[in-house]
């Protein structure tokens, strides 16, 4: 490959990292529930076209199969299960957060210094071309950390979980290319039926306690 | 670098960057309501009509309010002053114009924060409430935008090393590199800084009177006249001073860096078209988002902070 065409692969690698570090970032900052799911798709869509390039870039013809799982499950699968359940489940209202978004913001911006500083020396020792993106992709998992720990309903950490698992699949294709193909399936079936679980799990809380509010389930005696 | 004395062909330069800015931000106000009036399917006044609007108060006479004092004479020309004064500092028609060693970028924030303070005190000055309530947005604004403006200003002198604008330019144009994703999201924080601090829409509507959500227009409710139209046109100014500036650290390809007559005229052209689609964009947004409440316009500077504290950071992940 000719040069000039490696590096602005590579620079459109580490731009479609820090899509995905500003995806995080307005998964945490929105209020409707409707739109934090079209984040999660379009999160999606930005890990596949990472993954692409990342396949062209490093010659790695098996991220082309993860690229295309990618999409099948992150953009098509998953948004479509949650927008039914929001629907079934007749949630429309807003997001509701424990520690207002401004705040939230700034402690991300603390996040993703530290996770920056973390990452730079394990980057120093992978091989990879797209290796300064650990840290994006560390400081994305960190992030969807903080928005389940901020959020007060339970969708909106199941939404926190998926993004994690997101950043996760992220920073294992820029340290190592990805996982081995049948680790990688194993997670991402893994994932969907966590999502129906979840889904059939969110009907029972709401029965239970009549309310997504997860302060309810702390007065429950346990036996 | 010091200032030799001054060469005719400086001087030329130097006064046709002065009549440009002057000239020219009536016009792209008029641009500007244009494209809006386009994109809402009204009739639009016309491209001159801020012209017409600014010689229409220069010829009416001014009524001063009751209580005022010699401070409220003076804000205007101050504001007027100092805008103009700083539209000879921004390089656009040259890479390097033979003032621009004299200020660079941080000097620059600093003759806009000195033009809105004193458009603040001039507010004040009569005591009327709404003046009041109207320096004290503005403040809170600029407050929450100008640690974003600083961050911007350090993202893009990540690449000369230095905050002198034709560096940075310079830096930007020899173009080894195709393409930095710290600039871009930069950028992003830029347009918000850009509508924060120029009165724009999710923040201010420029077109409102209505005295609960004005910010600028507040400030400018006791002046009439000449005064008044001092004010607007150093307004128009900023505005067009803002969008060079970006256009300085974002897109500066095109900019002539010899000063020949030739260069210079061609460069301008391809000022102007960048010019026109800014306008177009800034109607563009202004056409789509409603304005904000007041009480969220820290969130959206906090936007524009993070923004621009992730393009720097980025910069030293991707892309050293």
């Amino acid at each position: 490959m000719a040069p000039h065409t490696h590096i602005l692969l590579n620079r459109l690698v580490g731009f479609l990292g820090s899509a995905l570090l500003l995806s995080s970032f307005a998964m945490l900052s929105m209020r409707r529930m409707s739109s934090l799911v079209r984040i999660f798709a379009l999160q999606g869509l930005l890990l596949t076209l990472g993954t692409l390039s990342v396949a062209i870039v490093a010659g790695e013809p098996h991220l082309l199969f993860s690229a295309l799982f990618t999409f099948i499950f992150k953009v098509l699968v998953l948004p479509i299960i949650l927008f039914r359940l929001l629907e079934r489940l007749r949630i429309r209202g807003e997001v509701e957060v424990l520690l207002n978004v401004p705040t939230t913001m700034v402690v991300g911006l603390f996040v993703v210094v530290f996770s920056f500083a973390l990452a730079s020396p394990i980057s120093e020792l992978a091989s990879t071309v797209s290796r300064g993106l650990i840290g994006v992709g560390l400081a994305a998992l960190l992030l969807s950390f903080l928005m389940m720990i901020t959020r007060k309903k339970a969708i909106t950490q199941v939404l926190g979980f998926l993004g994690m698992e997101n950043a996760l699949f992220f920073s294992a294709i820029n340290a190592t290319y990805g996982m081995p193909m049948v680790v990688e399936l194993g997670v991402a079936f893994d994932v969907l039926v966590g999502t129906f679980v979840f889904g059939i799990f969110f009907f029972q809380i709401r029965e239970t306690f009549e309310s997504f509010d997860l302060k309810h389930m702390d007065n429950t005696q346990t036996e | 670098m010091a200032i030799t004395s001054p060469s005719p062909a400086m001087v030329a330069v130097e006064a046709f960057q002065l009549l440009f800015v002057l000239l020219f931000a009536p016009l792209l106000y008029g641009w500007i309501g244009i494209v809006r009036a386009f994109l809402s399917n009204r009739t639009p006044a016309g491209l001159l009509q801020p012209w017409r609007n600014l010689l229409r108060l220069f010829r009416k006479e001014t009524v001063l309010p009751e209580g005022h004092s010699i401070l409220f004479i003076l804000v205007p020309p101050v504001f007027f002053s100092v805008i103009a004064g700083a539209s000879l500092l921004v390089p656009f028609l040259l890479v390097s114009p033979p003032l621009a060693p004299v200020a660079d970028a941080v000097t620059l924030v600093g003759l806009f924060s000195l033009a809105r303070m004193t458009m603040a005190l001039g507010a004040m000055d009569v005591g009327t409430p709404f003046g009041d309530m109207g320096a004290r947005r503005e403040m809170m604004v600029a407050f929450l935008t100008e640690p974003a403006t600083l961050m911007i200003l350090f993202t893009v002198s990540l690449w000369s090393g230095s905050t002198s604008v034709p560096s940075i330019i310079r830096s930007l144009t020899d173009g080894h590199d195709p393409f930095h994703p710290s600039l871009l999201i930069a950028a992003l924080a830029f347009i918000l800084v850009f509508l924060g601090e120029n009165a724009r829409l999710p923040i201010d509507n420029p077109a409102t009177h209505l005295e609960l959500t004005m910010i600028h227009e507040a400030m400018l409710l006791e002046y009439s006249g000449p005064l008044l139209a001092l004010m607007e046109w150093g307004s128009m100014q900023k505005l067009l001073l803002y969008l060079l500036i970006g256009i300085d650290f974002f897109a500066p390809s095109g900019m002539p860096e010899d000063p020949t007559l030739l260069s210079v005229l061609a460069g301008s052209g391809i000022l102007a078209g960048k010019l026109l689609l800014l306008g177009s964009g800034i109607a563009l947004i202004e056409s789509l988002f409603a304005k904000l409440r007041i009480f969220r316009v820290p969130e959206f500077t906090a936007l524009a902070y993070l923004l621009s504290t992730l393009g720097f950071l980025l910069h030293f992940v991707l892309e050293v």
